[in-house]
Order: C-alpha cells, then sequence, then structure tokens
C-alpha cells in the first residue's frame, strides 16, 4: 500500500461510488496521518502496528471493547504517554508534516496544537476564570487584561457554558455540576485555539442530559477542530461521530465513515461488536 | 442445614464477650495513657506556676553618700540578707550616673532573695528562725508579697536564682529556629520535589529515598557531632552560635520536612496534573502553578511540626556548645546564645532550690511555645484544604 495516501478501512477499501451523505465537502483535509504505530507497556504490547488518518474538522470517534488499546492511541497524538516511564512507542505520528515523537519536537509545543479532555472532569483548583485565562497567559496569547477577558467569554461561549456562568467567574471551578465542569474543561482546552481537540470519554462520568449537551458541543465544535474520541457508547459514536475506527486488542479492525460502518460494518467482529454481542 | 436464632446466639455470645473484653482493655490503656498525661501536667504546673511569682520587699531606700560607695548602707541593716544580692549592687552605680539623687530616699519594691521566696512559697530554704519572723511581721505589714516576676521573662540566665530569667535562652531559639528553617525549608521542599515530580524512579533514587527515611531515625545527638565535626571545626562557624546550632537542626529537620512534602505532594491528585500537561504546561510549570499551592498546607504542616521537634532538641545542642551560661540577650547570629531546652537543661542541674521552679517554669514556657506551634499547624491545615 502505497504509505502517502490516506488509510481508510485498511482491509478493505471504502467503495468509491458509496455516498458520503453528510461530510462530503469537508472530509478529507489531512491533520494526523499515523503509520506502523507500536506502543509497548514494558514488555507487553499494547498497540499492533497501527495505521489510520484522521481528518481536519471531523469528529473521529474510537470504540472498542475495554484495554483494546483505543485510550492508549488517543494518548500517543498529545504524547501523554511520555509521562509513563515504562512506555515504549515505535512509528509515526504525524502532523502538520513532522513527526510528533522526533527529538526535536517538543512535547509542550504539540499540547500546545493537540488539547485533552479527560473521562473525570479536572478543572483547575482555581476560579471559573482562572481555570480558562491560565494557560492562554502561559503561552502568551494574551497580554492585555481586556484582550483576557474577551478570551475568556469567548471560550465559555463556544463551550455553551457563557449563561451559566457569566455572573459567578471568580467562583471556584470545582463549585460547577459534573457536566459544567466538564464543558469547562472544554473551555479551557478550546481557549489556547488548538488544532485538535482529543476527548477521552468526555461523557462517562455524566448524567444523560449533560452528556446530550457535551454531544451537541462535540457537533459545533468540529466547525473549528479535529475532534477525536473514545467512547464506549455506541449510540454515542453513531450520534456525534462522522468517522468510527474500532479498536480490537490493539489492533483497528475497521475503520470508515460512521454511517457506512453501522449500517454494513465490514467485519465480522465489528458487526459482533456493535450489535453487542461482546464488549 | 440451617441453624436456629438460639443456637447462633449461643456462639455469638462467646464473640461479643470478647469483643467486649478487647474493648475494656484498649479503653484502660487510653485512660492509663490519660492518666499519666494529666499527672505530668498537673506536676509541671504545681512546680512551674510559682516560678511566675517572685518575693518582692518593699521599703525605704536612702541613697546617702555612704550608699554611693557600699550599696548596703541604702537599707536598713536587718533587711540586708533578705534583699536579692542585685539590687543592692546596683545602686552605687546608679548614684554615680545620677548624682543629683544623692541626700533624697523613697519607698520601693525591690527584688528579695531567693530563699525569702522559697520560704513564702513554703519550700525548703536556709533561713534563720530570726529572719523568718522579721519576713513573717512584714508580710503582716503588706511589705513582702508574691508578685508577678517580670524577671523570668525580662532576662537572661544569672547564678543568683531570684534573678534567672528564660529571656537569652528564648531569644537564641528564636534565632536558631530562623537558621533551621532558613536552611532546612527549601532545601527539603526542592529535594522533594525532585524525588517526587521529576527524578526517574531507578535503583539510584530508591537508594536515596532509604537513605532519608534513615536519616529521620537517626539519634539526634549524632547530628551534633557531625555538626561538631563540620560545620564548627571543618567550616570554622562559631561555637555555641544560633548559626552552628540552626545548621545542626536543620540537618536533623531536613529529612522530615522531606518525607512530609513528599506526603503532600503525593496526596495531590494526578488528574490535576494531567490536566495541567493537557493544556501545554512545562514539567516546572505544573509543579509551581498547580501541584505546589495544593500541597502547600501538607508542606507548612509538616514543617512546623519538624520545627517544633528540632525547638525541643538538646542532645546536639550540646555538642555544639549551646548549654553555655548565657546572661545577655545575643544581638547576632554568631554571637554565643542558649536554647530553651539547653536552658532548662542546665537549670536542672543547679543545686539551690530556687531553680527546681525555674526549671519547671522554664519547661512551661517550652510546652506551651510547642503546644501554640502544633495547635497553629492544624489550624492552617484546616483553613488551606480543599476539595479538588
Amino acid at each position: 500500500m502505497n504509505s502517502q495516501a490516506p488509510v481508510m478501512n485498511q482491509q478493505h477499501a471504502p467503495d468509491v461510488g458509496q455516498p458520503y451523505t453528510r461530510n462530503e465537502q469537508a472530509c478529507h483535509d489531512l491533520s494526523i496521518r499515523v503509520r506502523d504505530l507500536n506502543l509497548w507497556y514494558g514488555k507487553s504490547q499494547a498497540l499492533k502496528g497501527l495505521n489510520i488518518d484522521l481528518f481536519q474538522k471531523n469528529v473521529t470517534a474510537l470504540i472498542g471493547p475495554s484495554g483494546c488499546g483505543k485510550s492508549t492511541f488517543l494518548r500517543c497524538l498529545n504524547r501523554m504517554n511520555d509521562l509513563i516511564p515504562s512506555v515504549h512507542i515505535e512509528g509515526l505520528v504525524e502532523m502538520d508534516g513532522q513527526d510528533v515523537n522526533a527529538g526535536k519536537m517538543d512535547e509542550v509545543a504539540l499540547r500546545r496544537r493537540v488539547g485533552m479532555v479527560f473521562q473525570k472532569p479536572n478543572p483547575f483548583p482555581k476560579s471559573i476564570y482562572e481555570n480558562i485565562a491560565y494557560a492562554p497567559r502561559m503561552h502568551d496569547l494574551v497580554s492585555r487584561k481586556a484582550d483576557q477577558d474577551e478570551l475568556v467569554e469567548k471560550a465559555l461561549r463556544d463551550a455553551g457554558l457563557w449563561n451559566e456562568v457569566k455572573d459567578k467567574l471568580q467562583e471556584p471551578g470545582t463549585s460547577l455540576s459534573g457536566g459544567q465542569q466538564q464543558r469547562l474543561c472544554i473551555a479551557r482546552a478550546i481557549a489556547v485555539q488548538p488544532d485538535v481537540i482529543l476527548m477521552d470519554e468526555p461523557t462517562s462520568a455524566l448524567d444523560p442530559i449533560s452528556t446530550a449537551t457535551i454531544e451537541d458541543l462535540m457537533d459545533k465544535l468540529k466547525e473549528q477542530f479535529t475532534i477525536v474520541t473514545v467512547t464506549h457508547n455506541m449510540q454515542q459514536a453513531a450520534r456525534v461521530a462522522d468517522y468510527t475506527a474500532f479498536f480490537h486488542l490493539g489492533e483497528i479492525i475497521e475503520y470508515n465513515d460512521t454511517k457506512v460502518m453501522f449500517s454494513t460494518p465490514a467485519q465480522k467482529k465489528t458487526e459482533d461488536y456493535i450489535s453487542g454481542r461482546y464488549g | 442445614m440451617s441453624h436456629s436464632f438460639d443456637e447462633i446466639s449461643q456462639q455469638l455470645k462467646r464473640r461479643h464477650r470478647k469483643s467486649a473484653r478487647l474493648k475494656w482493655i484498649s479503653m484502660g490503656a487510653l485512660g492509663l495513657a490519660g492518666l499519666f498525661l494529666v499527672l505530668f501536667f498537673a506536676d509541671m504546673l504545681s512546680k512551674g506556676l510559682p516560678a511566675f511569682q517572685q518575693a518582692y520587699i518593699n521599703a525605704e531606700v536612702r541613697y546617702t553618700e555612704e550608699a554611693s560607695r557600699d550599696g548596703r548602707q541604702a537599707f536598713d541593716q536587718d533587711l540586708i540578707p533578705l534583699i536579692s544580692r542585685t539590687v543592692v549592687r546596683v545602686i552605687p552605680l546608679q548614684l554615680r550616673n545620677n548624682p543629683e539623687m544623692i541626700g533624697t530616699s523613697e519607698q520601693r519594691w525591690m527584688l528579695a532573695t531567693s530563699e525569702v521566696d522559697q520560704y513564702l512559697k513554703g519550700h525548703r530554704n536556709r533561713l534563720s528562725d530570726e529572719e523568718k519572723a522579721e519576713i513573717d511581721e512584714r508580710v503582716a505589714a503588706g511589705q513582702v508579697d508574691l508578685r508577678f516576676n517580670k524577671t523570668f521573662f525580662g532576662s537572661g540566665d544569672s547564678k543568683i536564682a531570684e534573678n534567672a530569667g528564660i529571656l537569652s535562652a528564648v531569644v537564641g531559639t528564636i534565632m536558631t529556629m530562623i537558621v533551621t528553617l532558613l536552611i532546612s525549608f527549601p532545601i527539603g521542599v526542592m529535594t522533594a520535589i525532585y524525588l517526587e515530580e521529576f527524578a526517574p524512579d531507578n535503583r539510584f533514587t530508591q537508594l536515596i529515598e532509604i537513605n532519608i527515611n534513615n536519616l529521620a531515625a537517626i539519634p539526634s545527638i549524632l547530628f551534633g557531632l557531625l555538626g561538631l565535626a563540620i560545620f564548627i571545626n571543618f567550616f570554622g562557624v562559631p561555637r555555641s552560635s544560633p548559626l552552628a546550632g540552626g545548621m545542626t537542626l536543620a540537618l536533623m529537620t531536613l529529612p522530615v520536612i522531606i518525607i512530609a512534602t513528599r506526603t503532600a505532594l503525593r496526596s495531590v491528585p494526578d488528574s490535576i496534573r494531567h490536566a495541567a500537561f493537557g493544556v501545554g504546561c512545562s514539567r516546572w510549570q505544573v509543579v509551581r502553578d498547580h501541584v505546589l499551592p495544593l500541597a502547600m498546607p501538607g508542606i507548612m504542616t509538616g514543617s512546623i511540626i519538624g520545627l517544633a521537634q528540632a525547638m525541643g532538641e538538646t542532645a546536639p545542642l550540646i555538642i555544639v556548645g549551646m548549654v553555655a551560661f548565657i546572661p545577655d540577650v545575643s544581638a547576632s547570629f554568631t554571637q554565643a546564645a542558649t536554647v530553651m531546652p539547653a536552658q532548662i537543661f542546665t537549670w536542672s542541674g543547679e543545686p539551690e532550690q530556687a531553680f527546681v521552679e525555674k526549671t519547671a517554669g522554664g519547661i512551661l514556657v517550652l510546652l506551651s511555645v510547642l503546644i501554640s506551634l502544633n495547635a497553629f499547624a492544624v489550624v492552617l491545615r484546616k483553613k488551606f484544604e480543599r476539595r479538588w
């Protein structure tokens, strides 16, 4: 296979004639290219030769049973795995023409462009305002107080939280409800204007209503950002994702347009998983 | 096979008896520990509280020409054995400095000797029967009385019991603690930050960790020997000085602060670190802006407790010479000084009866400082305790 071409459903290339229903025009700008990515925790291999292309301004969902490596893969994209001493990575993760694992790539610079939202809402134990303003100030994106106020407001508006918190910006971020905290974390991530936002099961700790709010938000945010989300919830993947990758035992079994994948999965394993036969 | 409730209760009875017995034993142990504490405090308070009062005599002082040569001439002769030598001794000096006072006289309260003091407090003393009668007479006339002991809190050590005070030791302790804190806090906290947040987990760091833990368990007198050998003999730090003592105690406090800081850092949840790394913080920014502020209350409490421990330490300071007789409050960090526990130690070795209560009084002062420090640590922890 030509490694320069976008990888889409490695085993079964999509039928060109098949209609890409809703993202026909938006789909093919490459954001992150992954080739032959292997990852070991000590001696056990967690990711086995992954090849995948993530597209700009789309939502890509990573699904699969527990321990299949989807979260590990997600953390490869902003090098959060660096924090685990026993991890060993081989292969290419390329963004903007640069290998993110190369020696000259600063992981701080990478994380500035690839933001992250975690499974459990983890706002800083500071005021709501500080939660948003901290990172842009640190990255020298704003210097004047007025710019900073404006940026905080914009981030909170984009995260759909502004109306709920505009009167209590100085209250601690931890005083918000779980769903609000998670949106605060999203606002914090988008405040530094990244290209990609990684979401590691962002709604698994939330109630159904907060989950719906976050899903709507993801739909809106993909106009500005590339979103890669890990989810355990198949319906969620079907609802929010443009593309879906099915992980199993450290391998990508299938990667395709979400609609295609959920209607006519190419692999038996995928079909079994999405129809709930295991997982 | 099922059992009836009766059968089960039969067997349960034995188990309940056993737990009741254990409960009584542990309550007994607690009671005993409490009793010892109460006895200790009662003993200290009954011995020490009188030290905060001192016998004073109200009498006429005649500033005559003779008195400016010999202080004893200023008083009635039968009073001389009862008035503290320190009072008598300063009169000629006072008159030399203020010649216009010569020829006048005044009625004033003066420090009595420790024998009078002990007699009034009902302790053993060396007064003769005539002197006792004299005192009784004056007590009846309101001319001898126990009053608040300003000397104890306002002056340094003295060989004359009624003139001995704890001030120089208190100041010495404060200066020593300043040195200890300035050295051990930054070094300890930075060491802990390195070990906890930066260092790789390998054999070398594990070895360091084990050694730090061992260091916390070393008998304190060894730190004194180390301080003597290195700071005083090698680096030439002045002996007996708060600088030498503070540096020695810093060695001792260091492992306590390191361990406390590491525990505090470890209790900061990783989710905070991940959040900070996620927005692109460098490692140092993660520590400085997010981890350290959350760990601070724990670090402060640990350090205060370490400091309180150092404050009560005597053995290493004896080795570096801080048990010296220090009558004056030391003015600099390189001057000879003494500390509270060393002062207590010195007084406990004095043969005079009056020093027994000085010893207990000194212990009370030390204890109240330590208790307030620990209370401060608790308040600090409660105040800054935060949810996240």
